[in-house]
Order: structure tokens, then C-alpha cells, then sequence
């Protein structure tokens, strides 16, 4: 069986191309599944619990999605992806939307074919010290050692941040989030950088967490989006509009609870469009009218989102900074919807 | 002595000393310890820094084992018990994420539910490897079964297995027991079917897609003897290899599918995206041992057979295979093969996983093996011609008995590495235990932080599973040493 797969892929690389030019929506409905490529484990934005359910910033994303294509916030499936894995697993078809915090860059866009549909997370890279380091901005860690993970863009944008400011480090590299910080708490390096959220989820659960302070200074952007493959535009326009549609609801103040209210009593006419209660808007996108209502029923709005799994209140206690909305000193902003 | 002499002697002994013991600094703990640990400047040297390092170790870490936390639901909260119990500042292992998370470790995703499948997998795998492990001997065959037996009865109660599957396992144990006593040889027959049975009983659907695979050994089988009094073996292996291809090309799926109209019999079906933990190792790791010793043993012969075309071939893999890391198999298996699979096509990437580590330790061994034929002298294969044995019936009765008697220590020793190498399967998104599930225990924000424990959790288990290994090697060396040294 084996030897005739192979032989069977052999005939096929000539068509390697025409994977990317199915249609995706198509694929999804006739699996009934939504495949979402996740993180292996990312503290706040994708992980399962003990009973294997998966939970988390980026997984609502990929659920609200299940629940407008296919009705349901539950038919998809997770697959973890790491980050030599994931752009390509995109590729070949195995995932249909990667949600994983990966950073949109030129060259992934261009180079890699890959389509970065909206940004959830705007994203920065930070530097958290203990507090006895007496040190309040990046500038002031001349000599410092840095604890760094290797192989990411964060140890070229902080290579990039201390030529700029004619300082220098000592880099100390590590293989994950995990051994960063326990050589930091450890003293192996004076300051550690990653991600800010990422900064925020380590520091939240120290034992001293009080003892340490992330920097003012964010070094890099970082905007974190769902990915889909280059070339099937529909698809990534319905995942784009998945999720501009729970910005919209955050603007309009729809919440989980309260969106069946909405819907019998709203004068709006754009959020009666997004509901399907005017106008044939899902109908457009292949979906269902009903499409983006079943979203927000299912995970909530971006706020709501935000709020439940790395917001203030929760243990990483984000603040929403620039993932506000735009009403409100963000940079999170929907088209208009009609 | 003479009586001349006897006024000038002042003094004869006529009674023997009692013995005395050696000095205190010639006998017992005294004197081991001066002979291996203090009998020259720099062992004295060593012997200090050494009890230094085990000074160091213990002080540093026994504050930690001993302030070990076992009910907590959080690192926050184990902290909180450890600072308690220890007062402020004190360290503590916090064994309560391996109490709540052990199964994640054990069997990844796998449904609560259907747990009782793999423990019952884990407890027939020892009942089909004990006629190979330990052939004919009827006291260790009934020794391993009763283990087996009673390690079912224990766990299939505590997987809460349903009452017929229970039932039928003891059942099965029961006559392989009475088996054992009477014609231990048969008991082969079970180690034969049970990679079918495995597999049903981990992936689950329905009975007849094991049954109706295994029948295509049975076709290559059939069709083998009728054709080779005909036209010769090595014709009549590859008609056979064809007949079971076509077999399993075109008759698998209406055989399975009129079957399972029939009689269906059917466990629920599971996805190789749950198994994880320990679940996925000991499957990777025992799929990849069993294949790979016989297809290395294959590839060592073809290496040096003579003919061209055979042992260029098996040249050429064992070298590429050998040149190229693993990880680059793995990052093969996961990521370049679904550019070449036909669009749609869903090769399972466990076994894709499975088959290429299967081909990288079978490289090894075919080398290993090549070390153990070249060790035998020339006269061995020169008596088994003159016996007029022919080339099979050589390598089977001389040669490779021999053979691969000498290589033992170093084909476990390949075994131990592949075992420990599915752990490399984190790198294409499977869950191993090491990396994988600790990453996503670590992700829960209840658990972020926590740093030794899963690794030393799961690391104790690795090395109960290697030890055995190895101690089974050096039982099997002793068992099969005919030397005089």
C-alpha cells in the first residue's frame, strides 16, 4: 500500500499547484470540519486543558470561523503546528487557516504565497528585568545579558535595537519560553525579551512577580493574524470578515448574551445586515445569512474574546493598549459592513 | 629434632598462635577504602571533589523533594503550600501537574473512555513478544503471562474496560496461559497476529480492516508455495508480493465493506491526531524495532551479496539513509511528502512518521549487522557450502544464528536510541512526551513555569523502559554464550 502511495505521488507533484486552487470553502463544508493549524502550547492564545480542550485567543478566532462556515464552534479540529511546521502544513493543504501568533511580514507574504488576513493582535517585543536592576528604559541596559530565543526575529530586531542606540549585550540563547525564563529568574541574564504578551504571561506567573518590570520601550511590531493560503481569495475573505465582524459587534456593543436581543430589537441597519436580518451579506460570502451571528453567538465579541482568555482580570492581565478599538485609542478597525 | 642439641635450644613452640585478624588498616571497610578511594594523591584528590559534588547535589536538592506538593491545582498554589509548610522562600517540587495532567503524559488526547484499548495493547504486547524474548521456555513464558494476567486484571478494572472486552481479554490470556504449558511453540501464532490486533484495538473501526490486510500475507503465502515448485523462490516471492499488492489495492475495500455489512463488529474510531504521551513513543518505538531488525538484517545480506544490483541498492539506502539526520526524515515525513501526495490524499502522518524512522534504524542495524557477519570467520561460511546448504537455508541454519549472537549488545543499544529518538517526533507537531505534552501542560496558565517536573517524570519512565532493555540484552547474551572464555 505503501509503495503504490509513493508511486502515486511521484505522478502527482505536477500538481502540486492545483491544491492551492481548490476551493477551500468547498472542502471545509464537505468535511464538515474546519482544520485550524494552533500553536503547540501558548499560554492565553492556544492550549488544551487537562481534558484536551482547546482554549484561547487564537482558538476562539478559528472556532468563530467553524461556527459561520459550518454553524458549529465545535466542528474543528486543532492541529498543533510548530514554527518550522506551520507555514507549511498551510501550503500543502493540511491546515485551511493557520491561527498560531505568526508575525505578518513582506516577505512571508510575497515569498511564501501566503495571504495575511486581518491582524488580532498588534504584538511588540519587550524587555522585562528585576526591579533591583534599578534600570526603567531599554536604553539603559548597556553590557546587559540578554536572554534571547534563538532562530526568531526577536534576536534580530534586538541585534537591530542596540546598534541603533550604540549599546551593547551579551546574548544568552535559549531553546523555549520555559528555559528562558528559569535562566532568568536563575541570574543568567539580566533581562529577558520576547513578545510583550508573551513577557506579561511569564511575569504573571513568577513566584515575585511583583520584583520585576517590563520596559516601556516596545522595540518591534509584531502584528499577529490568521493566515490562509495564497490564491482563494473567497476563503480568506470570509475569514476576514469573520473576524471583522467581531470587531463590529465590540463597536456595536453585541455581546454572546445579548446578541438574540439585538437582533428582534435593533433599528441599526448595518447590524442588521451582519446579523442576517437585512440584506443577503452572508449569502454573498457562500455562507449562510445567519453566518456571522452564529460567530458572535459562539465565542462572543473581540472584547469579549480578548477579555476572557489574556485581558485584565485573567492571570496574564493584558492590558488592551493597541488592540483597543479604533473609538477608543486602538488600532482595531472593521470596513464598514454592507 | 635431636635430643644432642637440646640444652642449647631455649625455647620450642609446641602450640600454634590462635590467628589474629589482619591490622585494622589491612582489613574490611578500612582497608576497600584505602585500596579504591585513598590510595594515591590525586584518587584522594578525585575521591573529595567527589563527595563534595554529592554534598552539593543532595543539600541543594533535598529541601526541594522533600518539600514536594502533591494536591494543588495550580504553581501559584503549590507555592503558596510549599512557603507554608517550609516558610518563605523554600523550594518544592509540585508533583500535583503530574497528578493532574499524568494521563496527558500517558496517553495524550486519547478519550477517558476508550483508555482500557491501549493498556490492553501495552498488556498483550508483552504477551506477544514472550515467545520471541524468551522461546520454548515454559517457566519464564508462564512467569510473563501470569504478569501479564494480573497487570490486566489490575488496569482493565481501574480504565473501567467494558465488561465483554474485559472478559474476552482474560479469556484470550487465560488460553494463552494453558497454551504455554502444553505446546509453548504454538504461542508464535499470537506474536503473529498481534500487530493486526493492535492496530484494531488503538485506532478501533471495524474488525475486518486488521483481518482483511493480514489475509494479503496469507495470499502472498498461498501464492508462493503454489508457484514455487514451478517456477523457483525468488520468482515465486515476487509473484507473491504482487498478488498481495493487488490484493490490497483492489480487493481490500469491497471485502472489508461486504464484511462489515455483515458482521458488524466495531470499536469506536480513533484519530491518530489524540494519541500523544507515551501512547505515541512506545507505538512509534515498538512499530520501528519490529520492522527494522528484519528489513536491517535484509539490507546487511544485500550489502554483501554479489549481486550488482541488489547490493547497490541496498548500498545506496543504508548510505543515504545513515547521511542524512533524522529530523530531516521527520521534516520529510510531516512537511515534503504532502507536496507530493495526490490533493486530497490523508496518509496518516503517524505512520508516515513510523515508516521513516522503521527505514532510519533499519540502516543502522543493516550495519550492525554487517559488523557481526564480517566478525565470523571464513571457515563458517565455507563449511556451511560444503554442507551443501544453499544460500537461504546458510544464512539461516550458520551464519546469521552466529552473526547476530555477536551483535546483540549493539543492536539493543541501536533499539534503546530509536526508542529514545520518538522524541524528535515534537519537531513535526506530534505530541512525544518530553517536548510536546510538557509544552502544552506548560502553556495552561496554571501550570506556566514549571520547569523539572515533567522532565523528571518523564524521564524516570524513559529509563525503566531503556534498563529493562539493556538488562534483557545482557540476559540474552549469557542465555546464548557457547564460548569457553
Amino acid at each position: 500500500m505503501k509503495k503504490s502511495v509513493f508511486f502515486g505521488a511521484l505522478a502527482a507533484t505536477t500538481l502540486v499547484s492545483g491544491v492551492a486552487l481548490a476551493g477551500t470553502l468547498d472542502d471545509v463544508k464537505a468535511r464538515g470540519e474546519l482544520l485550524c493549524g494552533s500553536n503547540t502550547g501558548l499560554t492565553g492564545f492556544g492550549n488544551p486543558d487537562a481534558s484536551g480542550n482547546w482554549t484561547g485567543f487564537d482558538v476562539d478566532l478559528c472556532r468563530a470561523v467553524a461556527a459561520a462556515v459550518l454553524g458549529d464552534p465545535n466542528k474543528v479540529k486543532f492541529i498543533p503546528t510548530t514554527g518550522e511546521t506551520r507555514f507549511t502544513a498551510l501550503q500543502s493543504g493540511e491546515v485551511d487557516l493557520l491561527a498560531r501568533n505568526s508575525t505578518w511580514t513582506a516577505s512571508r507574504d510575497s515569498e511564501l504565497a501566503l495571504d495575511f488576513v486581518a491582524v488580532n493582535y498588534y504584538d511588540g517585543q519587550g524587555f522585562m528585568v528585576k526591579k533591583d536592576l534599578g534600570v526603567s528604559s531599554a536604553k539603559e541596559l548597556d553590557g546587559a545579558t540578554v536572554c534571547i530565543q534563538t532562530g526568531t526575529t526577536t534576536e534580530l530586531n534586538l541585534a537591530d535595537f542596540f546598534k541603533q542606540n550604540n549599546i551593547t549585550y551579551q546574548p544568552v540563547t535559549v531553546a523555549d519560553d520555559s528555559e528562558a525564563q528559569r535562566q532568568y529568574l536563575a541570574g543568567a541574564c539580566d533581562t529577558y525579551t520576547t513578545d510583550a504578551s508573551g513577557l506579561a504571561a511569564s511575569r504573571a506567573t513568577m513566584p515575585d512577580a511583583d520584583n520585576h518590570i517590563i520596559l516601556p520601550e516596545i522595540i518591534s511590531k509584531e502584528p499577529l493574524g490568521p493566515v490562509v493560503r495564497h490564491g482563494d481569495n473567497n476563503w480568506g475573505d470570509i475569514v476576514r470578515w469573520t473576524y471583522y465582524a467581531l470587531l463590529i459587534a465590540e463597536e456595536k456593543g453585541i455581546t454572546k448574551a445579548n446578541v438574540e436581543e439585538v437582533l428582534a430589537s435593533t433599528t441599526d441597519e448595518e447590524v442588521k445586515r451582519l446579523l442576517g436580518a437585512s440584506g443577503d451579506m452572508g449569502a454573498k460570502f457562500g455562507l449562510d445569512n445567519a453566518a456571522f451571528k452564529n460567530a458572535i453567538a459562539a465565542v462572543g465579541n473581540y472584547g469579549e474574546i480578548f477579555s476572557r482568555n489574556i485581558g485584565e482580570g485573567t492571570t496574564i492581565n493584558l492590558a488592551r493598549g493597541l488592540n483597543a478599538l479604533w473609538t477608543q485609542g486602538g488600532l482595531q478597525y472593521a470596513p464598514p459592513f454592507r | 629434632m635431636s635430643e644432642t642439641h637440646a640444652e642449647t635450644v631455649t625455647f620450642v613452640r609446641d602450640t600454634m598462635l590462635p590467628p589474629v585478624l589482619p591490622p585494622v588498616g589491612e582489613r574490611g571497610a578500612v582497608k576497600w577504602l584505602r585500596e579504591n578511594l585513598f590510595s594515591t594523591p590525586l584518587n584522594i584528590a578525585l575521591t573529595v571533589a567527589g563527595l563534595g559534588a554529592i554534598w552539593w547535589l543532595v543539600t541543594a536538592s533535598l529541601p526541594w523533594w522533600l518539600n514536594s506538593v502533591w494536591n494543588a491545582s495550580s504553581l501559584g498554589e503549590c507555592r503558596q503550600i510549599v512557603a507554608a509548610n517550609a516558610g518563605e522562600g523554600a523550594t518544592g517540587a509540585c508533583w500535583a501537574m503530574i497528578r493532574e495532567r499524568w494521563h496527558q503524559f500517558l496517553f495524550g488526547f486519547y478519550p477517558p473512555a476508550q483508555w482500557w484499548r491501549p493498556v490492553l495493547s501495552f498488556g498483550l504486547l508483552f504477551a506477544a513478544l514472550a515467545p520471541v524474548l524468551f522461546a520454548g521456555q515454559k517457566r519464564n513464558l508462564s512467569i510473563i503471562l501470569g504478569v501479564v494476567a494480573a497487570y490486566l486484571l489490575v488496569t482493565l478494572y481501574l480504565a473501567s474496560a467494558p465488561g465483554l472486552p474485559f472478559v474476552l481479554a482474560l479469556v484470550l490470556i487465560g488460553g494463552l496461559l494453558a497454551l504455554a504449558q502444553m505446546m509453548p511453540g504454538r504461542l508464535l501464532w499470537f506474536t503473529l497476529i498481534y500487530p493486526a490486533l493492535c492496530f484494531w484495538l488503538l485506532w478501533g473501526g471495524s474488525i475486518w480492516s486488521p483481518i482483511v490486510a493480514m489475509a494479503g500475507f496469507g495470499v502472498l503465502y498461498a501464492v508462493f508455495r503454489l508457484a514455487s515448485p514451478l517456477i523457483g523462490l525468488a520468482p515465486a516471492a515476487g509473484a507473491g508480493i504482487v498478488a498481495a499488492v493487488l490484493w490490497w489495492l483492489y480487493a481490500e475495500a469491497p471485502v472489508v465493506s461486504a464484511l462489515h455489512g455483515a458482521f458488524p463488529i466495531f470499536l469506536q474510531s480513533i484519530n491518530s491526531d489524540q494519541f500523544g504521551g507515551f501512547l505515541l513513543a512506545i507505538v512509534i518505538g515498538v512499530t520501528g524495532i519490529t520492522f527494522s531488525l528484519p528489513i536491517g538484517i535484509l539490507l546487511a545480506l544485500g550489502r554483501q551479496s554479489d549481486m550488482l544490483i541488489v547490493k547497490s541498492l541496498s548500498v545506496g539506502f543504508i548510505e543515504f539513509i545513515r547521511g542524512v539526520p533524522l529530523i530531516t526524515l521527520l521534516f520529510t515525513a510531516s512537511l515534503l511528502l504532502q507536496y507530493f501526495l495526490p490533493p486530497g490524499t490523508n496518509f496518516d502522518i503517524i505512520l508516515r512518521v513510523i515508516i521513516l524512522v522503521t527505514f532510519f534504524a533499519a540502516a543502522y542495524l543493516a550495519e550492525v549487522i554487517r559488523g557481526g557477519l564480517a566478525a565470523l570467520p571464513r571457515g563458517q561460511y565455507e563449511a556451511a557450502d560444503a554442507l551443501g546448504l544453499d544460500y537461504w537455508r546458510a544464512q539461516r541454519l550458520i551464519i546469521l544464528p552466529q552473526a547476530l549472537k555477536v551483535s546483540i549488545p549493539a543492536i539493543v543499544s541501536t533499539f534503546i536510541g530509536l526508542f529514545k529518538d520518538t522524541t524528535l517526533v515534537a519537531f513535526v507537531g506530534l505530541m512525544d512526551p518530553l517536548k510536546g505534552v510538557t509544552q502544552i501542560v506548560r502553556a495552561d496558565i496554571a501550570w506556566k513555569g514549571i520547569y523539572w517536573e515533567p522532565y523528571i517524570f518523564v524521564g524516570v519512565i524513559f529509563f525503566l523502559i531503556c534498563f529493562s532493555m539493556s538488562r534483557y540484552s545482557m540476559y540474552l547474551e549469557r542465555k546464548l554464550k557457547t564460548d569457553h572464555r
